[in-house]
């Protein structure tokens, strides 16, 4: 493995689990998608190294053969990440469009414990209807 | 019996896509559903049965013999799994299409699950790292969507939290790919048996850690359990049904399976256990704050994964003959539970314990139902659960492992009080008004699931029997490699 490579696919990871911390979806999702490029990065990197295009009957000029495998790998995992990257925007489209905003909303559960604490009394139970709806 | 293997993937997803050629044709698009998963339970039976006279079914697709080609086996203990995994996908499917159109399951629900039925099989027979890989994410794809069935905000936002947890474990997954690949130059699980026993030991550790922390976030192991108890109880009932007793045991299934054949050791893992305590105590204190029925078995699930990791810790034949008992006894009971479950909010239009009660005088069928499965999952005797831990606590104590066997039994006593907190609210206290009875159907997919459970428990001493084979395949990483390798 190149040092280059792997310090860009630290990088990748790095920035892409900061985006996946925010708040707000669109970064949430772009943060999947440098994650998932370093991931395929380290995939493309796992192979031997450089070399001639792994084709049958082409003229090597006696130069060893690149591994075709981590190729074959990497665009299974492209395909893969390209679909649920578009059903997550759609998703989060989907969100936008009921909430009105495109930040992730606070879990129920947990606004009614911090409720809770501020009123500093015991809340009702949670309400059913409200997971259901 | 070489060319039933594929077939228990590929019938599925040609079934899927004649699913989508014959459009909304609501009568023959569940002849094939149904016709589909009958396909693959009939062929796990002949699997298992083959698996068990000979060691293994093993099919090289292709012809590409094993290293090189994508080599798919089923030894006993997928053989065990794959079979109860696919009896369920039948009992759910059938009270899924009892309450299709009742509760607005759309019309390409059963194309959805025929893919994860086809992800379930393949990611338990796949013996390659990175097929392994293409199985985990059709069953998730199938997951995702199924979970949006409704889109209201609720599961928008349950769904999202559940697509980008998976979708960063999928990313890690792929990093052990690579890095698998580097140090070992193969991906095909028996031959990196084999070079992995020659691989530098502080390599080979990080390797299973990694690998560990993937299918600990898939397995909801503590402490990467959040997005569980958070994302299913959104879903329809026959959706969160199946989520709760296949998709998570898959997860325990690949760890189980990763750890005895890659990164085995000699000496039962502390690390393991303590995950597993941790895990079983944090799933059941949740499980106890909760007021909600599938909220409360949410959190169960959490809590059983505890007891297989408890299993799958000692490393030895007996202890993970009793995670493989433990498994196939709560695919079951999980799967019954949720749909009882269901069968209450159907009835009721909720869950919540609250605003439930009396359910004993009129529907007592469904109080029948629930008991057995509730004492099954506290562990209460003569139920298949009691065999299952009792199994587990026997090979604790042998190998003087107090600590986690107290542990384990604490939180089958707090599991026993929640489960008496849904008999209370549900089924005793003041009947509130009449309501619909749910349709027959349902009630009698649930029955199945129940009687399956009677069944396990009736026949405990020959599953047992087969789980001790199973778990002697697995401990000596020398028997898979052996049937892969040279029996190709």
């Amino acid at each position: 493995m190149s040092l280059a490579g792997l310090l860009i696919a630290a990088v990748l990871f790095a920035v892409g689990t900061y985006l996946v911390l925010q708040r707000m979806l669109s970064r949430v999702i772009i943060g999947l998608g440098l994650m998932s490029h370093g991931a395929n990065l380290l995939i493309m990197l796992s192979g031997p190294g450089p070399a001639q295009p792994p084709v049958i009957g082409a003229d090597g000029g006696g130069l060893p053969v690149a591994d075709p495998l981590p190729q074959a790998m990497v665009l299974t995992a492209i395909v893969i990440t390209f679909g649920i990257t578009a059903f997550l925007l759609a998703l989060a489209l989907r969100s936008y469009v009921l909430t009105g905003s495109d930040a992730v909303e606070d879990d129920i559960e947990d606004r009614r414990i911090s409720r809770a604490k501020h009123t500093a009394e015991v809340t009702p139970p949670l309400e059913v209807h409200e997971v259901a709806e | 019996m070489t060319w039933l293997l594929p077939s228990v993937v590929a019938v599925p997803v040609l079934g899927a896509g004649l699913t989508v050629l014959i459009g909304r044709r609501l009568r023959l698009q569940r002849a094939i559903a149904l016709s589909g998963v009958a396909f693959v339970l009939v062929a796990a039976v002949l699997l298992l049965i083959e698996a068990d006279s000979n060691g293994a079914a093993v099919a090289q697709l292709g012809g590409w013999p094993a290293p090189f080609g994508i080599t798919l086996v089923a030894d006993r203990f997928a053989g065990i799994v794959l079979t109860v995994s696919t009896a369920m996908l039948i009992a759910v499917l059938v009270y899924a299409m009892a309450q299709l159109g009742r509760d607005a399951l759309d019309w390409w629900f059963h194309t959805k699950y025929l893919i994860l039925t086809a992800g379930v099989a393949l990611s338990l027979v796949t013996g390659d790292l990175f097929n392994l890989f293409v199985g985990f994410e059709m069953m998730l794809i199938a997951s995702y969507v199924l979970l949006t069935v409704k889109t209201g905000p609720g599961e928008v936002r349950a769904t999202m939290s559940y697509v980008v947890i998976n979708l960063v474990a999928s990313a890690l997954f792929l990093v052990v790919i690579a890095f698998t690949y580097t140090v070992a130059g193969t991906l095909n699980l028996a031959d990196l048996a084999v070079a992995f026993q020659t691989l530098d030991p502080a390599v080979r550790s990080a390797l299973g850690l990694l690998t560990l922390v993937v299918f600990g976030i898939k397995a909801a192991i503590f402490p990467l359990f959040m997005w569980l108890p958070d994302s299913y109880p959104t879903a329809p009932t026959p959706v969160t049904a199946i989520f709760a007793g296949l998709l998570t045991k898959v997860g325990v299934f690949v760890i189980i399976r990763t750890q005895t054949l890659l990164f085995s050791q000699d000496e039962p893992s502390t690390l393991l256990l303590f995950i597993a305590g941790a895990t079983m105590t944090v799933g059941v204190l949740g499980a106890i704050a909760q007021n909600d029925i599938k909220r409360i078995l949410s959190f169960h699930i959490v809590s059983q994964i505890g007891y297989m990791v408890m299993g799958l810790g000692f490393l030895t034949v007996a202890g993970l003959a009793a995670a493989i008992l433990y498994i196939t006894h709560h695919i079951v009971v999980k799967t019954g539970l949720f749909l009882v479950g269901g069968l209450v909010e159907a009835e009721e239009g909720t869950g919540a314990l609250d605003r439930i009660g009396g359910l004993l005088h009129r529907r007592p069928i469904i109080a029948v139902m629930f008991l057995p499965l509730a004492l099954s999952l506290a562990g209460i005797p003569p139920f298949s659960g009691f065999v299952a831990k009792l199994a587990l606590l026997q090979e604790g104590l042998a190998l003087d492992r107090g600590i986690i066997v107290a542990v384990s039994l604490a939180v089958s006593l707090l599991t026993l009080f929640s489960m008496t907190k849904i008999w209370g609210g549900v089924f005793w206290g003041e009947t509130t008004e009449p309501s619909v009875p749910a349709a027959r159907g349902m009630t009698v997919a649930t029955g199945s699931v129940v009687a399956l459970s009677l069944g396990v428990a009736l026949f405990a001493g020959p599953l047992a029997d087969l789980a001790t084979r199973a778990a002697a395949d697995l401990v000596d990483p020398a028997v898979y490699t052996g049937l892969v390798l040279g029996g190709g």
